[in-house]
C-alpha cells in the first residue's frame, strides 16, 4: 500500500489529514519536530485503521537535514502534505527579527527547501502530489498578521509556479487555504462560529480536492468569496481599515 | 464564552478550559470551582454547563484494541461515531449506542446512556470495563467494579459530578454485517402499541414513534420499529436512497399545524401494517445525524426534550394520562419516542427503569412550563422519573422523588470534596 508523507504531523489539522488517509487506505509517513511526541498519534492511527506509520524526526527551519531525511524514507512516498506553519505574534515580529526570520522560515523557507527535493524526485517519477497548507492571510496583507501572511503569500506563489512547472509531468499541486480553523494555534481566539471549521471537516475537503485532482482549495468554502472582496477594497480605503 | 446544550435553553457565560496533558489539567482542577467536564454538547439541557468548562473533545486518541476479545481503550473524547467508523468496517460495533452517534465516550458514561436495545443490553455502562477518573484533589483513580466500585456506580450516569473521566476501555460486540434488517409495524391505538412491543421483545433493537397529536381513541397509535444486523458477513453496504422520513422538516417556525400535519403524514405514509428492509446503521440507528443543526429550527429561544419512564405496571395509565395531556395542551413535537427498557442497574443516577419512557420536543414559549409541571405530577404519582441528560427545568422535589439514591450520591460527592469543585447549572438547581 501507499505511503503519504505528512510534515509537521502533530498540528491538529495535519493528524486530522492523516486520519483522513489511513481511513481513505494509505499508509503514512509522519514528520515533525521532536519525533517522540508522534507517538500517540501513531499509535492512534494504527489502532483505528491497521495502517502502517512511520514516524520521523524532521525540522524544517534545519535546512541542511532535508535531503538526507528524503533519501532515508524507505520507500518514496505517493504523495506530501505540509501544514507546518508558525503565526508568532505579529507584534513581536515587528521589533524581533529574530522571531520574524522564523516565522518567514516556519511558513516558506522550510517549505520551500523540502518541497523542492521532493518536487525533483517526482518530476523525474513524473507522479505524486504535493498539497501545501497556506492560508488566506496570504491573500491580502492586514495589519494585523502581515509578517504571517506574507510569508504565507510566498509560499502560495511558490506553490503555483511549481504547479505550472510540473504541470507537463502530471504530478499534483494543491494549494490549501484554510480560513479559520479551530487547532492550537486559534484557541485563545473567539473565532465566528459560521466561518470556522473544525479541523476533521479540512481533512474531507483536502483529501476530496487532492484526489479530484483540484490546484486550490479554500475551506471552508465561503472564504472564496470572502477574500474576493476583500482583495478587491480599493488600497486607499483598504489601508485606513481595521480588519 | 455563552455556552448552551443541544436544545439551546438554558444558556450560560462559561470559561473554556483546554488543556494538553494531565499535569496541566490536575492544575486546572486545583485552582477552579464550579467546574464540569463538557462533551460533545448533546445534553439537550443544562447537564453539561458550568462556570468553567473543561474542554474534552480534543482527547481524542485511540490507545489499544484487543482484537481476541473486543476490548477498545480511549481517550474519553472520542465520539461513537469514531468508534462505529473505525470498527464497523471490521465487524465490531459498541454495545450500546444513543440516537446520535455524535456524543463522546465520557458523555456517554456520564449520562448513562442507552439504546434501542436497552430491554436486552442494558445501559453503556455494561460495556464499561473501566475508566480513569481525575477527582477534585487531582488525583487520578482507576473505577471499574473490582476497584473503587462506589465511584464506579456514581460516576456511571453521574452527570461529570465525580470528576473528569479521563480515558475507558469499553467491550466491543461482534456484527455480522454493517446492515440492518429492520421491520415496521402500524398500530392503531396504545392498546396494540404495548401488544407489539411485548410481542416483539425477543428482538434486539426497537423503538416506536408516537403521534402524539392523536386524539380520543386513537391516542398512542405509532410506527414501531425492530430489527437486528443482518447475518450476511459483508461489510460494503451503503444505503441508495436516503430515508426522508421522519426528519426532512422545513426549517420553518414549529406551528401546530405544521406539526400535525407532519404527524400525520408521517403517520400515512407508511402503508402496510407490517414491512420489513434493509437499512443502514447510519438510518437505523441515528436518523437525526443526518441533518446539520436540526436543533437550530425550533429558533433562538430554544427547546426542551421531556423524556420521562414509567415503572412496567404503571406505564399504561401513566402513558395514557400524559398523552391526553399533551393533545389537550395543543403542543408538541414531532418526535416522540416512545421505548420499552428492560431491568434496572445498579448505578446511582441512572435513567432507566423496566417500563415504558416516552420522550418529545417542546418549543420554549409561554405556557410551555405549567404543562410541563403538569405533567412531572402525573410521572411523580406513578413512581417514575425524569431523564437528567435531556432535563432543563424540573424541582429538586420531582428529582428527589424520581431518584431514590439521590442522597446516596450527595454523600459520596461530599466524601470526595466533590461538590464545589463540579457543579453544573442543573445540580445547582437540583441541589445535587
Ligand atoms: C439527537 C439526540 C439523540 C439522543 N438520543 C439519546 C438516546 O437515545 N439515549 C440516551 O441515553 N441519550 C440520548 N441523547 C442524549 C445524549 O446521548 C447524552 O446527553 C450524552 O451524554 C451526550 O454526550 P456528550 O459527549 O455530548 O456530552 P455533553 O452533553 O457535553 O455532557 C453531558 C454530561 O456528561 C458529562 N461529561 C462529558 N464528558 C465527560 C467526561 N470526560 N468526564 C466526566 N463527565 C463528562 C458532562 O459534564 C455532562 O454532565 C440524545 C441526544 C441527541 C442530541
Ligand atoms: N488554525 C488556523 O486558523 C489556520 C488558518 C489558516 C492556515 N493555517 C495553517 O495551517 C497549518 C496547520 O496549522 P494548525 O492550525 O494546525 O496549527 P499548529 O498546531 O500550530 O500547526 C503548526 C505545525 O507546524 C509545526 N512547525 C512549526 N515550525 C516547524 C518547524 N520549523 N519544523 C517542523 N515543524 C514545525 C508545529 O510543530 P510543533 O508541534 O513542534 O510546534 C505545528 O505542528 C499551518 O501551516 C497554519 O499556518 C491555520
Amino acid at each position: 500500500m501507499k505511503y503519504v508523507l505528512i510534515v509537521g504531523a502533530k498540528s491538529d489539522m495535519a493528524k486530522a489529514i492523516a486520519r483522513e488517509y489511513a481511513k481513505q487506505g494509505f499508509n503514512l509517513y509522519l514528520a515533525a519536530r521532536n519525533v517522540n511526541e508522534l507517538e500517540p498519534i501513531s499509535n492512534d492511527i494504527t489502532t483505528r485503521f491497521q495502517r502502517v506509520v512511520q514516524c520521523f524526526e524532521l525540522d524544517l527551519t534545519d535546512f541542511d537535514s532535508h535531503e538526507s531525511f528524503y533519501n532515508s524514507l524507505p520507500e518514496k512516498p505517493a504523495g506530501v502534505i505540509t501544514a507546518v506553519g508558525y503565526m508568532g505574534e505579529q507584534k513581536n515580529s515587528e521589533v524581533d527579527f529574530e522571531e520574524c526570520h522564523q516565522v518567514i522560515d516556519s511558513n516558506y523557507t522550510g517549505n520551500v527547501c523540502l518541497l523542492n527535493i521532493i518536487a525533483n524526485d517526482f518530476e523525474a517519477r513524473r507522479e505524486g502530489f504535493i498539497v501545501g497548507i497556506s492560508s488566506v492571510a496570504g491573500d491580502r496583507g492586514r495589519k494585523a498578521n502581515y509578517i504571517y501572511g506574507s510569508a504565507k503569500a510566498a509560499f502560495t506563489a511558490y506553490l503555483s509556479g511549481l504547479r505550472n512547472r510540473l504541470y507537463d509531468t502530471g504530478v499534483q499541486v494543491l494549494t490549501v487555504k484554510p480560513g479559520f480553523v479551530a487547532t492550537k494555534m486559534t484557541e485563545n481566539m473567539d473565532l465566528p462560529e459560521n466561518l470556522t471549521a473544525q479541523p476533521e471537516q479540512v481533512a474531507a475537503d483536502v483529501f476530496s480536492a487532492q484526489q479530484k485532482g483540484k490546484d486550490i482549495l479554500y475551506t471552508k468554502w465561503v472564504w472564496r468569496y470572502i477574500m474576493l472582496i476583500i482583495k478587491n477594497i480599493p488600497e486607499f480605503i483598504f489601508k485606513r481599515l481595521s480588519i | 464564552m455563552k455556552l448552551s446544550g443541544w436544545g439551546n435553553y438554558p444558556q450560560i457565560e462559561s470559561t473554556q478550559y483546554n488543556f494538553s496533558s494531565e499535569e496541566q489539567l490536575c492544575q486546572i482542577v486545583e485552582e477552579h470551582q464550579s467546574m464540569a467536564a463538557f462533551g460533545n454538547g448533546r445534553s439537550y439541557g443544562d447537564s453539561a454547563l458550568a462556570k468553567n468548562s473543561i474542554v474534552m473533545k480534543n482527547h481524542n486518541y485511540f490507545l489499544q484494541f484487543d482484537e481476541r476479545n473486543g476490548v477498545l481503550e480511549v481517550e474519553a473524547g472520542v465520539l461513537l461515531a469514531e468508534i462505529i467508523e473505525a470498527f464497523a468496517p471490521r465487524g465490531w460495533f459498541p454495545k450500546v449506542v444513543p440516537g446520535t452517534k455524535l456524543i463522546t465516550v465520557g458523555g456517554a458514561i456520564a449520562s448513562d446512556v442507552h439504546g434501542k436495545n436497552h430491554h436486552v443490553s442494558g445501559c453503556f455502562s455494561e460495556s464499561v470495563i473501566s475508566f480513569q477518573l481525575l477527582l477534585a484533589d487531582g488525583s487520578i483513580v482507576e473505577c471499574s467494579r473490582d476497584e473503587n466500585k462506589p465511584l464506579f456506580l456514581a460516576s456511571c450516569g453521574g452527570m461529570g459530578l465525580t470528576g473528569v473521566i479521563l480515558r475507558a476501555k469499553l467491550k466491543l460486540k461482534k456484527i455480522k454485517s454493517n446492515a440492518i434488517v429492520q421491520t415496521t409495524i402500524k398500530t392503531e391505538n396504545l392498546k396494540e402499541t404495548f401488544e407489539a412491543f411485548e410481542r416483539y421483545k425477543s428482538q434486539p433493537y426497537s423503538v416506536a414513534w408516537i403521534d402524539c397529536l392523536a386524539k380520543g381513541s386513537s391516542i398512542g397509535r405509532c410506527l414501531l420499529n425492530f430489527g437486528d444486523f443482518a447475518q450476511d458477513q459483508k461489510f460494503d453496504f451503503v444505503q441508495k436512497k436516503k430515508l426522508n422520513i421522519p426528519f426532512n422538516f422545513p426549517s420553518f417556525a414549529l406551528n401546530n399545524l405544521s406539526v400535525k400535519a407532519f404527524n400525520w403524514l408521517y403517520y400515512h405514509k407508511v402503508l402496510n401494517k407490517k414491512s420489513t428492509k434493509k437499512v443502514s446503521i447510519d438510518s437505523f440507528f441515528f436518523p437525526l445525524d443526518a441533518i446539520d443543526n436540526w436543533n437550530r429550527i425550533y429558533g433562538k429561544n430554544g427547546f426542551t426534550q421531556y423524556q420521562f419512564i414509567l415503572p412496567l405496571a404503571e406505564s399504561y395509565k401513566g402513558l395514557e394520562e400524559v398523552l391526553s395531556a399533551i393533545a389537550e395542551s395543543g403542543k408538541g413535537s414531532f418526535l416522540a419516542v416512545l421505548k420499552l427498557y428492560g431491568k434496572e442497574n445498579d448505578n446511582l443516577l441512572s435513567f432507566p427503569m423496566e417500563g415504558y419512557s416516552l420522550a418529545l420536543d417542546f418549543k420554549m414559549e409561554p405556557g410551555l412550563m405549567p404543562l410541563l409541571e403538569k405533567l412531572d405530577q402525573i410521572v411523580i404519582k406513578y413512581g417514575g422519573r425524569i431523564y437528567l441528560a435531556k432535563d432543563s427545568r424540573m424541582s429538586q422535589s420531582t428529582f428527589e422523588s424520581g431518584y431514590p439514591k439521590a442522597e446516596e450520591f450527595r454523600a459520596l460527592r461530599k466524601s470526595y470534596k466533590l461538590t464545589d469543585k463540579f457543579s453544573t447549572l442543573q445540580s445547582q438547581r437540583l441541589g445535587i
